[in-house]
């Protein structure tokens, strides 16, 4: 890299990458829940993909029963605890909340999920539900990211045997390497795996499904098969230079800096982020706090179009990150090492045919950005390669096809969820998805018990 | 600006809020400054033989995050000499010559001590006596406060003696923990009481520590019951004033004591016809400096009413006390509730369809209900019986099986997020309806409405005349 940024000291990595969201005090919580109407029928339960009671557990909190409270969150949602740290709540269920009819401001839904699922962990997990006995069927779940994991602890709360295996050496998914440790950290992802295998569930890291055990041999051996294998890496920029050292794609940059000490993890005294999703955020407020000194989103389209949410973009700005709309990179440029990005500015033209205004160089208007690292942020892969490998798998714009109802594949005995099904979305879809596989599961199973 | 003086039974308090006898009267230096900030009078606090207190003394129960609802106490009367109190008793009248002193008394049941006590006090200057006949414990078991209170016959006995010897007016402060206020107001006034005040404290225990089942306040390790006060008791104490008040044998000066917080409190006493209102949770949660807003906020609302005295509006509400034989059986209301205001928590419908008259739905077309009425009720029938049935599922029915969730009967699949659900449209669809010829006019969803103004209760024309159940029963009879 041609100028790292300097190293800050500890005290500052740790207070740059402190909880950005403090928990609620037992006396805030109570105030917080008298808040909640504890509307019938309410609308944030049916704006919660998993359907947690959500009056219901504020209802406990308000009347100091936390454990029952953890208990109606992980009945209905067993990642209740990241949910409550990393959900779109606004766009969720505190969106739903009445409240907002009444210009008042939403109750606080994920805080108190967080207190609530804080509790039950700070606890040391106390035990919630009664297991049922092993019915005798296996279920294998390639993949232990949030769609595996939901599944797994509801298959294996109906009496199947779930077995996750997961390329990666620790399991969790992006859960535990690819979200902002301000907002969650890896071992906050990791006890909630923790949560998932005290109920019975088996975690194998390490074994990469296609080189160490092949699908056709979980299809066989196993029941049932659970694929949750989310997305690939983020695009290549596909620009010239775009190989050049400094150019880090922002999920294994996120990775790297959640996975060593925050020293070790270059990063540029300035540095471009190529997109304006969240994971581009998350990369470039990483990169402040890590230390660089200036910090560029990059975004071919304009900010009506950003797909951050408000708040993501919020915080970016507080982190004093420069937002360069209707600006796209043209090439990577320097000798050996990232020295700067060559950009274009870009104009609003037609409609595409998804009905997107599609961004059009404007000629003529190419400018050099000086920067000492590039993090595209441009989407991630669809591991079209992989899952082409499995035979009779029926793909749509490169996204696994299920029956909605059950999460079937088009293979008999092989359902899925999460990102790899609906193309990137929230933590909270996978594991919904994954909970309605596992009744897809069930049912398939059964069906065939019975014939 | 609204004149707020007033006299009761000839004593001169230049407004009508005085500080109950209690905590917050129990020495001259809070009492002046009491008086500095504002307050008409004070209740001095119970003067009698020294006792000797608990620790601790005082417990609560709190509503939501608003703290102490209601307060209990087991402080006894005054723990001080009696010349002491007196001493600054005649100290503060000096210098608050045109405020309102009344000086409360508890001795033992003997006539010579009731007329010691009355005439040390009297020589202090104080304005008035006010015999405590309620304080309900501590005091009670040795044969004073409330167990004077509790018998009409030791009432009127007492009163008799203090009256042989008393020349300033003499109140007489009835306890609550009784079946009928009345009777020992009767008596009070039968023994010459020249005013009543009340409630004092009702018997309590405010709750229990799970964690050593002992009941609080906590005294090494046990408990007693107490005094209960504050906002929680005030509709009780409403109800006694209105009794007292409307009773024919009570033609006495009232002062109101009872949860009084705020001026429209204090207003609500004073129109069931109380001259003076006695604070003391309040003052005890606040402090003094609550008194400024209370005559501020009275002096407000007499000007924009027009009440000019306290007089001009005092007992204003008792014609409207009623026995409930008196209450026109033809009046009507019904519910309405304004769908641009509501905002869809539905907590009318479920208090509706659980626990009340079944007459709120959702989901069906309001205006459904008037033209094919017989399949509109079924359509809504239906609605109500699906809606409850989602509600159970969310509640109680483990929700980890994953069944597609229903929304008006309407599977929603999990694979499709909760976006589509937000804004005025969400709560559209939720907004409830009212089949009012089913509507009783009970007034519950009002109540439960987190709203204001959403939902009213509409006078209906019932085309009838008025018609009490007395006039029904003489209507029968004859």
């Amino acid at each position: 890299m041609k100028n790292r940024a300097p190293r800050l000291t500890n005290e500052q990595y740790s207070c740059n990458f402190a909880d950005i969201q403090k928990p609620l005090t037992t006396e805030q919580a109570v105030a917080e829940a008298a808040r909640c109407l504890f509307c019938f029928e309410a609308p944030c339960i049916t704006a919660c993909p998993t359907h947690i009671d959500i009056p219901g557990f504020i209802q406990k909190i308000h009347n100091d029963n936390p454990r029952g409270s953890a208990r109606l969150i992980l009945d209905a949602n067993p990642l209740g605890a990241s949910c409550a740290r990393v959900c779109p709540v606004e766009a969720l269920c505190e969106g739903a909340c009445v409240l907002n009819h009444n210009h008042e401001k939403p109750v606080e839904i994920g805080r108190l999920q967080r207190f609530s699922t804080d509790w039950f962990f700070e606890r040391g997990m106390p035990e919630l539900f009664e297991l049922p006995e092993p019915n005798g069927r296996r279920v294998a779940l390639i993949g232990a990211g949030p769609a595996s994991l939901g599944c797994a602890a509801a298959l294996r709360r109906m009496g199947y045997e779930a077995i996750l295996f997961d390329r990666n050496p620790e399991p969790g998914g992006l859960n535990t390497y690819g979200i902002a440790q301000y907002k969650m950290t890896r071992q906050d992802s990791l006890n909630e795996v923790e949560y998932v295998k005290s109920l019975g569930v088996s975690v194998r890291c390490g074994v990469e499904v296609g080189r160490d055990v092949q699908t056709e041999d979980l299809l066989r051996d196993f029941d049932a098969v659970f694929l949750g294998v989310g997305l690939g890496g983020t695009h290549k920029l596909g620009i010239p230079g775009d190989e050049l050292p400094g150019v880090v794609e922002a999920l294994l940059f996120i990775r790297k800096y959640k996975t060593q000490s925050y020293g070790e993890v270059p990063v540029g005294r300035r540095v471009a982020v190529i997109g304006a999703g969240n994971t581009a955020i998350d990369a470039a407020t990483a990169a402040v706090r890590l230390g660089a000194e200036r910090t560029w989103i990059l975004y071919r389209r304009s900010e009506a179009e950003m797909p951050a949410f408000d708040y993501e973009y919020d915080l970016a700005k507080q982190d004093g990150v420069i937002f360069q709309w209707l600006t796209a990179p043209v090439e990577v440029v320097g000798t050996g090492v990232v020295e700067g990005l060559r950009c274009v500015r870009m104009r609003l033209g037609e409609p595409d045919e998804q009905g997107r205004a599609r961004p059009e160089p404007i000629p003529g208007t190419e400018f050099l950005l000086e920067v000492d690292m590039v993090i595209p942020s441009i989407g991630q892969e669809k591991l079209v390669e992989w899952l082409a490998g499995i035979d009779g798998l029926q793909l749509e714009r490169d996204r696994v096809v299920v029956d909605p109802a059950t999460g079937m594949t088009s293979v008999p005995g092989l359902f899925s969820g999460g990102d790899c099904v609906n193309g990137g979305m929230e933590v909270v879809n996978a594991v919904a998805e994954g909970k309605l596989a596992a009744a897809g599961i069930d049912q398939f199973l059964s069906a065939r018990a019975a014939t | 600006m609204a004149d707020l003086s007033v006299r009761f039974a000839g004593i001169y308090s230049p407004n009508p809020f005085w500080l109950a006898s209690g905590p917050p009267t129990n020495s001259g230096d809070q009492v002046k400054r009491a008086f500095d900030l504002g307050w008409g009078g004070a209740v001095w606090k119970t003067v009698g033989e020294p006792i000797i207190n608990v620790c601790s003394r005082y417990s609560s129960v709190d509503y939501g995050s608003h703290r102490m609802m209601g307060l209990n106490n087991i402080e006894l009367i005054s723990d001080r000499p009696i010349a002491d109190n007196l001493r600054e008793i005649a100290e503060v009248k000096k210098l608050y010559p045109r405020h309102a002193v009344i000086v409360s008394l508890m001795v033992e049941s003997k006539r010579e001590a009731w007329h010691d006590i009355v005439r040390r006090t009297e020589d202090t200057g104080a304005d008035g006596l006010e015999l405590n006949f309620g304080c309900p414990h501590g005091m009670s078991e040795r044969g004073m406060g409330a167990a004077v209170g509790q018998v009409p016959e030791y009432t009127t006995q007492i009163v008799e003696w203090v009256k042989e010897v008393a020349r300033t007016p003499v109140i007489v402060k009835l306890t609550p923990n009784v079946t009928d206020v009345r009777y020992p107001g009767r008596a009070a006034v039968r023994g010459g009481a020249d005013g009543l005040s009340l409630i004092n404290t009702i018997n309590s225990i405010t709750g229990i520590d799970l964690d050593d089942f002992t009941p609080r306040p906590k005294v090494g390790g046990r408990s007693s019951h107490g005094g209960y006060c504050g906002p929680a008791v005030k509709p009780i104490a409403l109800n006694m004033v209105a009794q007292i008040a409307g009773d024919d044998a009570c033609r006495v000066p009232l002062s109101g004591i009872g949860g009084i917080s705020t001026w429209r409190d204090a207003a609500e006493f004073i129109a069931l016809g109380c001259v003076t209102v006695q604070v003391c949770t309040a003052a005890m949660h606040y402090g003094f400096r609550i008194v400024e807003d209370l005559a501020d906020g009275l002096a407000n609302w007499m000007d924009e009413r027009g009440f000019k005295r306290i007089e001009d509006f005092r007992g204003k509400a008792l014609p409207r006390v009623s026995d409930w034989g008196d209450l026109d059986l033809n009046y009507k209301t019904v519910a309405q509730i304004d769908e641009k205001l509501c905002i869809g928590c539905q907590l009318c419908y479920v208090a509706c369809q659980d626990t009340a008259h079944q007459c709120i739905y959702v989901g069906e077309a309001s205006g459904a209900s008037e033209g094919d009425s017989a399949a509109a009720e079924a359509r809504a029938a239906d609605g109500a019986r699906r809606a409850l049935g989602i509600a159970a599922s969310a509640g109680h029915a483990p929700t980890w099986v994953p069944e597609p969730f229903q929304v008006r009967g309407e599977p929603i699949h999990t694979l499709v997020s909760g976006h589509g659900l937000l804004g005025d449209e969400a709560r559209e669809v939720r907004v409830p309806w009212v089949k009012q010829d089913d509507c009783v006019g009970c007034n519950l969803c009002m109540l439960v409405c987190p709203v204001p103004d959403c939902i009213t209760m509409v006078e209906q024309d019932t085309g009838k005349p008025p018609m009490s159940w007395n006039q029904f029963q003489r209507q029968a009879r004859d």
